[in-house]
Protein backbone atom coordinates (compact mmCIF):
# COMPACT_ATOMS: atom_id res chain seq x y z
CA UNK A 1 0.00 0.00 0.00
CA UNK A 2 1.17 3.48 -0.76
CA UNK A 3 2.75 5.50 2.01
CA UNK A 4 0.76 8.39 3.50
CA UNK A 5 1.25 11.83 1.99
CA UNK A 6 2.66 14.64 4.03
CA UNK A 7 0.35 17.64 3.74
CA UNK A 8 1.06 21.01 5.26
CA UNK A 9 -1.54 23.77 5.01
CA UNK A 10 -0.82 27.07 6.74
CA UNK A 11 -2.60 30.40 6.54
CA UNK A 12 -0.93 33.50 5.17
CA UNK A 13 -3.63 36.12 5.55
CA UNK A 14 -6.74 34.45 4.09
CA UNK A 15 -4.72 32.25 1.76
CA UNK A 16 -3.89 28.67 2.69
CA UNK A 17 -0.42 27.73 1.48
CA UNK A 18 -0.76 23.99 0.80
CA UNK A 19 2.36 21.86 0.37
CA UNK A 20 2.07 18.16 -0.39
CA UNK A 21 4.77 15.48 -0.57
CA UNK A 22 3.79 12.09 -1.97
CA UNK A 23 5.65 8.80 -2.02
CA UNK A 24 5.53 7.41 -5.55
CA UNK A 25 8.16 5.93 -7.90
CA UNK A 26 6.97 7.94 -10.96
CA UNK A 27 8.58 5.41 -13.29
CA UNK A 28 9.12 6.64 -16.84
CA UNK A 29 9.24 3.18 -18.38
CA UNK A 30 12.85 3.76 -19.42
CA UNK A 31 14.69 2.53 -16.34
CA UNK A 32 16.09 -0.97 -15.88
CA UNK A 33 16.11 -2.68 -12.50
CA UNK A 34 19.07 -4.54 -10.95
CA UNK A 35 18.23 -7.64 -13.05
CA UNK A 36 18.26 -5.62 -16.26
CA UNK A 37 14.51 -5.74 -16.79
CA UNK A 38 12.67 -2.61 -17.89
CA UNK A 39 10.60 -1.19 -15.05
CA UNK A 40 7.13 -0.51 -16.51
CA UNK A 41 5.73 3.00 -16.64
CA UNK A 42 4.11 3.77 -13.29
CA UNK A 43 3.14 7.31 -12.44
CA UNK A 44 0.50 9.48 -10.85
CA UNK A 45 -1.85 10.81 -13.53
CA UNK A 46 -4.32 12.84 -11.48
CA UNK A 47 -4.21 14.74 -8.23
CA UNK A 48 -7.39 16.32 -6.92
CA UNK A 49 -7.30 18.73 -4.00
CA UNK A 50 -10.48 19.79 -2.24
CA UNK A 51 -11.04 22.59 0.28
CA UNK A 52 -14.01 21.90 2.58
CA UNK A 53 -15.28 19.46 -0.04
CA UNK A 54 -14.99 21.75 -3.09
CA UNK A 55 -12.42 20.90 -5.76
CA UNK A 56 -9.80 23.67 -5.86
CA UNK A 57 -7.12 21.99 -7.92
CA UNK A 58 -7.37 19.22 -10.47
CA UNK A 59 -3.95 18.27 -11.76
CA UNK A 60 -2.99 15.96 -14.61
CA UNK A 61 0.58 14.72 -14.66
CA UNK A 62 2.90 12.91 -17.03
CA UNK A 63 5.79 10.67 -16.06
CA UNK A 64 8.00 13.79 -16.18
CA UNK A 65 6.96 14.71 -12.65
CA UNK A 66 9.82 13.78 -10.32
CA UNK A 67 9.88 10.73 -8.08
CA UNK A 68 8.38 11.38 -4.63
CA UNK A 69 6.35 14.25 -6.07
CA UNK A 70 5.81 17.65 -4.55
CA UNK A 71 2.73 19.77 -5.21
CA UNK A 72 2.22 23.30 -3.95
CA UNK A 73 -0.98 25.33 -4.28
CA UNK A 74 -2.64 28.33 -2.66
CA UNK A 75 -6.29 28.54 -1.66
CA UNK A 76 -7.90 31.92 -1.11
CA UNK A 77 -10.70 32.40 1.38
CA UNK A 78 -9.44 29.70 3.74
CA UNK A 79 -9.76 29.71 7.52
CA UNK A 80 -7.95 27.88 10.28
CA UNK A 81 -9.54 24.49 10.78
CA UNK A 82 -10.66 24.10 7.18
CA UNK A 83 -10.21 20.67 5.64
CA UNK A 84 -7.91 19.95 2.73
CA UNK A 85 -8.28 16.53 1.11
CA UNK A 86 -5.80 15.27 -1.48
CA UNK A 87 -6.34 12.23 -3.69
CA UNK A 88 -3.93 10.90 -6.26
CA UNK A 89 -4.62 8.24 -8.85
CA UNK A 90 -1.90 6.55 -10.86
CA UNK A 91 -1.86 4.83 -14.24
CA UNK A 92 -2.34 1.42 -12.61
CA UNK A 93 -5.49 2.67 -10.92
CA UNK A 94 -3.95 2.82 -7.46
CA UNK A 95 -5.28 5.67 -5.33
CA UNK A 96 -4.38 7.29 -2.09
CA UNK A 97 -6.36 9.90 -0.14
CA UNK A 98 -5.08 11.89 2.81
CA UNK A 99 -6.34 14.96 4.56
CA UNK A 100 -5.07 17.83 6.63
CA UNK A 101 -6.44 20.75 8.57
CA UNK A 102 -5.50 24.33 7.72
CA UNK A 103 -3.29 25.65 10.51
CA UNK A 104 -3.45 29.22 11.78
CA UNK A 105 -0.70 31.60 10.68
CA UNK A 106 2.38 31.01 12.80
CA UNK B 1 -12.00 17.69 -24.93
CA UNK B 2 -12.28 20.94 -23.04
CA UNK B 3 -16.06 20.72 -22.83
CA UNK B 4 -15.63 17.30 -21.37
CA UNK B 5 -13.19 18.61 -18.81
CA UNK B 6 -15.52 21.40 -17.81
CA UNK B 7 -18.40 19.02 -17.29
CA UNK B 8 -16.19 16.81 -15.14
CA UNK B 9 -15.40 19.82 -12.96
CA UNK B 10 -19.09 20.59 -12.79
CA UNK B 11 -19.76 17.05 -11.62
CA UNK B 12 -17.02 17.47 -9.04
CA UNK B 13 -18.58 20.68 -7.70
CA UNK B 14 -21.98 19.05 -7.58
CA UNK B 15 -20.52 16.22 -5.56
CA UNK B 16 -18.89 18.78 -3.29
CA UNK B 17 -22.22 20.36 -2.50
CA UNK B 18 -23.38 16.95 -1.27
CA UNK B 19 -20.21 16.64 0.77
CA UNK B 20 -20.74 20.09 2.28
CA UNK B 21 -24.32 19.16 3.10
CA UNK B 22 -22.98 16.13 4.94
CA UNK B 23 -24.52 13.53 2.64
CA UNK B 24 -21.30 12.10 1.34
CA UNK B 25 -18.09 11.27 3.13
CA UNK B 26 -15.29 13.45 1.69
CA UNK B 27 -13.34 10.77 -0.11
CA UNK B 28 -11.81 10.84 -3.55
CA UNK B 29 -13.21 13.67 -5.66
CA UNK B 30 -13.96 13.19 -9.36
CA UNK B 31 -10.82 13.76 -11.43
CA UNK B 32 -10.51 15.34 -14.85
CA UNK B 33 -9.87 13.03 -17.81
CA UNK B 34 -6.18 12.55 -18.44
CA UNK B 35 -5.20 14.40 -21.60
CA UNK B 36 -3.85 11.39 -23.50
CA UNK B 37 -3.34 13.28 -26.74
CA UNK B 38 -1.25 15.97 -25.07
CA UNK B 39 0.71 13.77 -22.68
CA UNK B 40 1.57 11.09 -25.25
CA UNK B 41 2.76 13.59 -27.86
CA UNK B 42 6.50 13.25 -28.51
CA UNK B 43 6.99 16.45 -30.50
CA UNK B 44 6.61 19.88 -28.95
CA UNK B 45 4.12 21.06 -31.61
CA UNK B 46 1.95 17.98 -31.10
CA UNK B 47 1.94 18.53 -27.35
CA UNK B 48 0.75 22.11 -27.90
CA UNK B 49 -1.92 20.81 -30.28
CA UNK B 50 -2.96 18.27 -27.65
CA UNK B 51 -3.50 21.15 -25.25
CA UNK B 52 -5.55 22.97 -27.88
CA UNK B 53 -3.18 25.89 -27.49
CA UNK B 54 -2.09 26.50 -31.07
CA UNK B 55 -2.79 30.25 -30.82
CA UNK B 56 -0.72 31.43 -27.88
CA UNK B 57 -0.20 35.02 -26.77
CA UNK B 58 3.14 35.89 -25.15
CA UNK B 59 2.42 37.29 -21.71
CA UNK B 60 4.44 39.10 -19.06
CA UNK B 61 1.72 38.30 -16.54
CA UNK B 62 2.98 34.74 -16.16
CA UNK B 63 5.96 34.26 -13.89
CA UNK B 64 8.07 31.14 -13.79
CA UNK B 65 10.21 30.44 -10.74
CA UNK B 66 12.86 27.83 -11.49
CA UNK B 67 16.63 27.66 -11.16
CA UNK B 68 18.75 29.03 -14.03
CA UNK B 69 20.92 25.96 -13.54
CA UNK B 70 19.51 22.66 -12.29
CA UNK B 71 22.02 20.64 -10.28
CA UNK B 72 20.02 17.52 -10.92
CA UNK B 73 17.80 17.09 -13.95
CA UNK B 74 15.73 14.47 -12.11
CA UNK B 75 14.37 17.05 -9.68
CA UNK B 76 13.88 20.50 -11.18
CA UNK B 77 11.60 22.67 -9.04
CA UNK B 78 9.25 24.96 -10.93
CA UNK B 79 6.48 27.26 -9.72
CA UNK B 80 4.13 29.15 -12.03
CA UNK B 81 2.06 32.18 -11.09
CA UNK B 82 -0.45 33.77 -13.46
CA UNK B 83 -1.75 37.30 -13.02
CA UNK B 84 -4.12 36.89 -15.97
CA UNK B 85 -7.73 37.37 -14.85
CA UNK B 86 -9.96 34.28 -14.96
CA UNK B 87 -7.06 31.87 -15.24
CA UNK B 88 -8.60 28.40 -15.49
CA UNK B 89 -5.58 26.22 -16.05
CA UNK B 90 -1.80 26.25 -16.04
CA UNK B 91 0.22 23.75 -18.11
CA UNK B 92 3.96 23.17 -18.06
CA UNK B 93 5.87 21.99 -21.09
CA UNK B 94 9.54 20.94 -20.98
CA UNK B 95 10.19 21.60 -24.65
CA UNK B 96 12.97 19.04 -25.21
CA UNK B 97 11.66 16.22 -23.03
CA UNK B 98 10.75 12.90 -24.72
CA UNK B 99 7.13 13.74 -23.83
CA UNK B 100 7.11 17.54 -23.63
CA UNK B 101 3.79 18.12 -21.83
CA UNK B 102 4.57 17.56 -18.14
CA UNK B 103 1.54 18.75 -16.21
CA UNK B 104 -1.75 20.63 -16.33
CA UNK B 105 -3.32 22.22 -13.27
CA UNK B 106 -6.99 23.26 -13.40
CA UNK B 107 -7.75 25.79 -10.69
CA UNK B 108 -11.25 26.50 -9.35
CA UNK B 109 -13.25 27.55 -6.30
CA UNK B 110 -10.74 29.99 -4.83
CA UNK B 111 -7.44 28.31 -5.74
CA UNK B 112 -5.00 31.02 -6.75
CA UNK B 113 -3.61 30.75 -10.30
CA UNK B 114 -0.44 29.15 -8.97
CA UNK B 115 1.14 25.72 -9.00
CA UNK B 116 4.46 24.40 -7.77
CA UNK B 117 5.88 21.04 -8.81
CA UNK B 118 9.18 19.27 -9.58
CA UNK B 119 10.03 17.88 -12.98
CA UNK B 120 12.52 15.59 -14.68
CA UNK B 121 14.38 17.29 -17.49
CA UNK B 122 16.47 15.20 -19.83
CA UNK B 123 18.55 18.15 -21.05
CA UNK B 124 18.88 21.92 -21.06
CA UNK B 125 15.58 23.25 -22.38
CA UNK B 126 12.93 25.89 -22.17
CA UNK B 127 10.26 25.38 -19.56
CA UNK B 128 7.11 26.82 -21.03
CA UNK B 129 4.05 27.81 -19.04
CA UNK B 130 0.74 27.89 -20.88
CA UNK B 131 -2.18 29.58 -19.18
CA UNK B 132 -5.79 29.24 -20.26
CA UNK B 133 -8.02 32.17 -19.39
CA UNK B 134 -11.37 33.17 -20.90
CA UNK B 135 -10.87 30.60 -23.64
CA UNK B 136 -7.54 32.09 -24.72
CA UNK B 137 -4.04 30.74 -24.28
CA UNK B 138 -1.16 32.80 -22.91
CA UNK B 139 2.45 31.72 -22.60
CA UNK B 140 5.87 32.50 -21.15
CA UNK B 141 9.11 30.51 -21.10
CA UNK B 142 12.30 30.25 -19.09
CA UNK B 143 15.44 28.33 -19.97
CA UNK B 144 16.79 25.88 -17.40
CA UNK B 145 20.31 24.58 -17.90
CA UNK B 146 20.70 20.98 -16.77
CA UNK B 147 24.19 20.09 -15.57
CA UNK B 148 26.03 16.90 -14.85
CA UNK B 149 26.64 16.73 -11.14
CA UNK B 150 29.74 16.32 -9.04
CA UNK B 151 30.44 13.77 -6.33
CA UNK B 152 28.22 10.63 -6.24
CA UNK C 1 31.60 27.26 -16.93
CA UNK C 2 28.89 29.81 -16.18
CA UNK C 3 30.62 31.54 -13.32
CA UNK C 4 34.07 32.54 -12.31
CA UNK C 5 35.82 30.57 -9.61
CA UNK C 6 35.73 33.55 -7.29
CA UNK C 7 31.98 33.89 -7.54
CA UNK C 8 31.51 30.21 -7.00
CA UNK C 9 33.70 30.30 -3.91
CA UNK C 10 31.67 33.22 -2.59
CA UNK C 11 28.50 31.29 -3.30
CA UNK C 12 29.87 28.22 -1.58
CA UNK C 13 30.67 30.24 1.51
CA UNK C 14 27.28 31.91 1.50
CA UNK C 15 25.51 28.56 1.20
CA UNK C 16 27.62 26.90 3.85
CA UNK C 17 27.10 29.77 6.22
CA UNK C 18 23.34 29.48 5.84
CA UNK C 19 22.16 26.33 4.08
CA UNK C 20 18.46 26.87 4.74
CA UNK C 21 17.99 30.63 4.41
CA UNK C 22 16.94 32.04 1.07
CA UNK C 23 19.80 32.58 -1.36
CA UNK C 24 18.08 34.67 -3.96
CA UNK C 25 21.35 35.97 -5.29
CA UNK C 26 22.37 36.27 -8.90
CA UNK C 27 23.74 32.72 -8.96
CA UNK C 28 21.81 30.11 -10.88
CA UNK C 29 21.69 27.32 -8.32
CA UNK C 30 20.34 28.95 -5.19
CA UNK C 31 16.69 29.27 -6.24
CA UNK C 32 16.45 25.54 -6.87
CA UNK C 33 18.22 24.62 -3.64
CA UNK C 34 15.91 26.86 -1.67
CA UNK C 35 12.81 25.36 -3.29
CA UNK C 36 13.96 21.82 -2.55
CA UNK C 37 14.89 22.63 1.05
CA UNK C 38 11.46 24.14 1.75
CA UNK C 39 9.73 20.85 0.97
CA UNK C 40 12.15 18.04 1.63
CA UNK C 41 11.03 14.56 0.49
CA UNK C 42 13.21 13.33 3.37
CA UNK C 43 10.20 14.11 5.57
CA UNK C 44 8.56 11.03 4.05
CA UNK C 45 11.50 8.98 5.37
CA UNK C 46 11.07 10.56 8.81
CA UNK C 47 7.43 9.45 8.85
CA UNK C 48 8.29 5.93 7.72
CA UNK C 49 11.15 5.74 10.24
CA UNK C 50 8.83 6.74 13.04
CA UNK C 51 6.39 4.01 12.05
CA UNK C 52 9.18 1.41 11.84
CA UNK C 53 10.58 2.43 15.23
CA UNK C 54 7.30 1.72 17.04
CA UNK C 55 6.22 -1.28 14.97
CA UNK C 56 6.73 -4.80 16.33
CA UNK C 57 9.12 -6.29 13.78
CA UNK C 58 11.69 -8.97 13.18
CA UNK C 59 11.80 -12.61 14.34
CA UNK C 60 11.28 -11.44 17.96
CA UNK C 61 8.30 -9.26 17.01
CA UNK C 62 9.58 -6.36 19.06
CA UNK C 63 9.64 -2.61 18.54
CA UNK C 64 12.71 -0.46 19.08
CA UNK C 65 11.05 1.32 22.01
CA UNK C 66 13.53 -0.10 24.49
CA UNK C 67 16.56 0.65 22.31
CA UNK C 68 19.13 2.69 24.24
CA UNK C 69 20.67 5.23 21.92
CA UNK C 70 22.78 6.68 24.71
CA UNK C 71 20.23 8.65 26.70
CA UNK C 72 18.30 5.70 28.11
CA UNK C 73 15.96 3.05 26.69
CA UNK C 74 13.55 4.44 24.10
CA UNK C 75 14.78 8.02 24.37
CA UNK C 76 15.21 9.35 20.86
CA UNK C 77 14.97 13.08 21.62
CA UNK C 78 18.48 14.47 21.50
CA UNK C 79 20.13 11.10 20.86
CA UNK C 80 21.59 12.01 17.48
CA UNK C 81 23.20 15.18 18.89
CA UNK C 82 25.27 13.07 21.28
CA UNK C 83 26.49 10.36 18.93
CA UNK C 84 28.89 8.66 18.45
CA UNK C 85 29.48 7.69 22.07
CA UNK C 86 30.70 4.77 24.19
CA UNK C 87 28.23 2.01 25.09
CA UNK C 88 29.11 -0.26 27.99
CA UNK C 89 26.99 -3.21 26.81
CA UNK C 90 28.94 -3.54 23.58
CA UNK C 91 32.13 -2.01 25.01
CA UNK C 92 32.37 0.05 21.82
CA UNK C 93 32.01 3.55 20.53
CA UNK C 94 28.98 3.52 18.23
CA UNK C 95 27.38 5.95 15.81
CA UNK C 96 23.63 6.02 15.20
CA UNK C 97 23.69 3.43 12.43
CA UNK C 98 25.85 0.98 14.35
CA UNK C 99 23.80 1.41 17.52
CA UNK C 100 20.57 0.82 15.62
CA UNK C 101 22.12 -2.36 14.22
CA UNK C 102 22.83 -3.53 17.76
CA UNK C 103 19.22 -2.88 18.77
CA UNK C 104 17.77 -4.50 15.65
CA UNK C 105 19.85 -7.62 16.31
CA UNK C 106 19.42 -7.90 20.08
CA UNK C 107 15.82 -6.64 20.45
CA UNK C 108 14.23 -7.62 17.16
CA UNK C 109 16.29 -10.65 16.18
CA UNK C 110 17.35 -9.42 12.74
CA UNK C 111 20.68 -10.73 11.52
CA UNK C 112 23.56 -8.40 10.77
CA UNK C 113 23.52 -9.79 7.21
CA UNK C 114 19.86 -8.80 6.75
CA UNK C 115 20.57 -5.28 7.93
CA UNK C 116 23.69 -4.88 5.81
CA UNK C 117 21.92 -6.13 2.69
CA UNK C 118 19.34 -3.39 3.21
CA UNK C 119 21.74 -0.67 4.38
CA UNK C 120 21.55 1.47 1.23
CA UNK C 121 18.14 1.93 -0.36
CA UNK C 122 17.79 1.55 -4.12
CA UNK C 123 15.09 2.64 -6.54
CA UNK C 124 13.54 -0.81 -6.11
CA UNK C 125 14.05 -1.38 -2.36
CA UNK C 126 13.69 1.03 0.53
CA UNK C 127 16.19 0.85 3.36
CA UNK C 128 14.75 0.60 6.87
CA UNK C 129 18.02 1.96 8.23
CA UNK C 130 17.77 5.14 6.14
CA UNK C 131 14.23 5.71 7.41
CA UNK C 132 15.12 5.06 11.06
CA UNK C 133 18.14 7.36 10.92
CA UNK C 134 15.96 10.09 9.35
CA UNK C 135 13.42 9.80 12.15
CA UNK C 136 15.95 9.72 14.98
CA UNK C 137 18.06 12.49 13.45
CA UNK C 138 14.99 14.74 13.22
CA UNK C 139 14.35 14.16 16.93
CA UNK C 140 17.42 16.29 17.72
CA UNK C 141 16.21 19.25 15.66
CA UNK C 142 16.85 22.55 17.38
CA UNK C 143 19.41 21.00 19.75
CA UNK C 144 23.14 21.62 19.67
CA UNK C 145 25.59 18.88 18.75
CA UNK C 146 27.18 17.78 22.01
CA UNK C 147 29.22 14.66 21.32
CA UNK C 148 31.00 13.43 24.46
CA UNK C 149 34.73 12.85 24.68
CA UNK C 150 34.96 11.48 28.21
CA UNK C 151 35.52 7.75 27.91
CA UNK C 152 38.99 6.57 26.93
CA UNK C 153 37.49 4.76 23.91
CA UNK C 154 35.77 7.95 22.77
CA UNK C 155 39.10 9.76 22.88
CA UNK C 156 40.72 6.88 21.05
CA UNK C 157 38.07 6.95 18.27
CA UNK C 158 38.47 10.71 17.91
CA UNK C 159 42.23 10.42 17.57
CA UNK C 160 41.96 7.59 15.06
CA UNK C 161 39.43 9.63 13.07
CA UNK C 162 41.72 12.65 13.02
CA UNK C 163 44.55 10.48 11.77
CA UNK C 164 42.41 8.84 9.09
CA UNK C 165 41.06 12.19 7.91
CA UNK C 166 44.56 13.38 7.09
CA UNK C 167 46.17 10.10 6.04
CA UNK C 168 46.86 9.90 2.31
CA UNK C 169 46.51 6.48 0.76
CA UNK C 170 45.26 4.49 -2.20
CA UNK C 171 46.09 4.68 -5.90
CA UNK C 172 45.25 8.40 -6.06
CA UNK C 173 47.18 9.19 -2.86
CA UNK C 174 44.16 11.09 -1.54
CA UNK C 175 43.06 11.80 2.00
CA UNK C 176 39.77 13.30 3.16
CA UNK C 177 41.78 16.48 3.68
CA UNK C 178 42.77 16.61 0.01
CA UNK C 179 39.25 17.76 -0.79
CA UNK C 180 37.96 18.97 2.57
CA UNK C 181 40.67 21.11 4.19
CA UNK C 182 40.70 24.22 1.98
CA UNK C 183 38.29 27.01 1.17
CA UNK C 184 36.45 27.10 -2.13
CA UNK C 185 37.19 23.63 -3.45
CA UNK C 186 34.54 22.02 -5.62
CA UNK C 187 33.79 19.13 -7.94
CA UNK C 188 32.04 20.50 -11.03
CA UNK C 189 29.35 22.77 -9.56
CA UNK C 190 29.33 21.22 -6.09
CA UNK C 191 31.18 23.11 -3.39
CA UNK C 192 33.12 20.93 -0.97
CA UNK C 193 32.95 21.89 2.69
CA UNK C 194 36.18 22.74 4.44
CA UNK C 195 36.02 20.45 7.46
CA UNK C 196 38.92 22.23 9.16
CA UNK C 197 36.75 25.34 9.47
CA UNK C 198 34.73 25.10 12.68
CA UNK C 199 31.59 26.79 11.28
CA UNK C 200 31.56 24.59 8.20
CA UNK C 201 32.09 21.35 10.09
CA UNK C 202 29.26 22.36 12.45
CA UNK C 203 26.94 22.95 9.51
CA UNK C 204 27.79 19.65 7.83
CA UNK C 205 27.52 17.60 11.00
CA UNK C 206 24.33 19.24 12.33
CA UNK C 207 22.41 19.77 9.08
CA UNK C 208 24.18 17.62 6.50
CA UNK C 209 23.37 13.92 7.01
CA UNK C 210 20.99 12.13 6.90
CA UNK C 211 19.90 13.96 3.73
CA UNK C 212 17.50 13.30 0.89
CA UNK C 213 19.63 12.89 -2.24
CA UNK C 214 17.71 13.98 -5.31
CA UNK C 215 20.04 12.10 -7.66
CA UNK C 216 19.57 8.87 -5.68
CA UNK C 217 15.91 9.42 -4.74
CA UNK C 218 16.48 8.27 -1.18
CA UNK C 219 17.83 9.50 2.12
CA UNK C 220 21.51 8.77 2.60
CA UNK C 221 23.15 8.75 6.01
CA UNK C 222 26.66 9.71 7.11
CA UNK C 223 27.72 6.07 6.67
CA UNK C 224 26.88 6.36 2.98
CA UNK C 225 28.63 9.73 2.65
CA UNK C 226 31.83 8.24 4.06
CA UNK C 227 31.48 5.07 2.01
CA UNK C 228 31.07 7.12 -1.16
CA UNK C 229 33.96 9.50 -0.38
CA UNK C 230 36.08 6.43 0.18
CA UNK C 231 35.02 5.08 -3.20
CA UNK C 232 35.77 8.45 -4.81
CA UNK C 233 39.31 8.08 -3.47
CA UNK C 234 39.41 4.57 -4.98
CA UNK C 235 40.09 2.99 -1.61
CA UNK C 236 38.80 -0.46 -0.68
CA UNK C 237 35.11 -0.39 0.35
CA UNK C 238 34.58 1.20 3.72
CA UNK C 239 32.76 -1.34 5.90
CA UNK C 240 29.33 -0.23 7.09
CA UNK C 241 29.50 0.70 10.77
CA UNK C 242 33.17 -0.33 10.71
CA UNK C 243 35.61 0.97 13.32
CA UNK C 244 37.13 3.19 10.64
CA UNK C 245 33.80 4.77 9.71
CA UNK C 246 32.90 5.34 13.35
CA UNK C 247 36.32 6.84 14.07
CA UNK C 248 35.87 9.36 11.24
CA UNK C 249 32.35 10.19 12.43
CA UNK C 250 33.57 10.57 16.02
CA UNK C 251 36.22 13.04 14.90
CA UNK C 252 33.91 15.06 12.64
CA UNK C 253 30.83 15.05 14.90
CA UNK C 254 32.81 16.07 17.97
CA UNK C 255 34.32 18.91 16.00
CA UNK C 256 30.79 19.86 14.96
CA UNK C 257 29.75 20.40 18.59
CA UNK C 258 27.72 23.57 18.96
CA UNK C 259 26.10 23.24 15.54
CA UNK C 260 22.30 23.36 15.75
CA UNK C 261 20.70 20.20 14.37
CA UNK C 262 18.19 20.50 11.52
CA UNK C 263 17.59 17.16 9.79
CA UNK C 264 17.14 15.58 7.40
CA UNK C 265 19.08 17.71 4.99
CA UNK C 266 18.55 17.79 1.25
CA UNK C 267 21.20 17.51 -1.43
CA UNK C 268 21.25 17.33 -5.19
Amino acid sequence: MAEPMRIRAALQGDVADVRILMRHPMETGQRKDAKGDIVPTHFIQNVVVTHNGRTVLDAQWSQAVSRDPFLGLRVKGAKAGDTIVVTWTDNKGDKRTDEATVAAAS
Amino acid sequence: MNHLRRSFLAVASGASALVAAGFVKPRAAEAATWNKQGFEAKAYNDAIKGLGATNMIESKDISITAPDIAENGAVVPVAITSKIPNTRSISIVAEKNPFPLAATFDVANGAEPYASVRLKMGQTSNLRAIVKADGKYYTAAKEVKVTVGGCG
Amino acid sequence: MFMTRGRLAALALALLASPIAAQDGPDGLAVGRQMLAEDNPGELWVARGQRLFFEKRGPKKASLESCDLGLGPGKVEGAFAQLPRYFADTDKVQDLESRLMTCMVTLQGFTTEDILRNRFGTLDNDSDMEALVSFIGSKSNGMKMNVPLRHAKEAEAYKAGEYLFHRRSGPLDFSCATCHADQGRRIRLQELPNMTDSKQVQTVVATGWPAYRGTQATVRTMQHRLYDCNWQMRLPDLGYASDMSIALTSYLNHRGNGGVVQLPGVRR
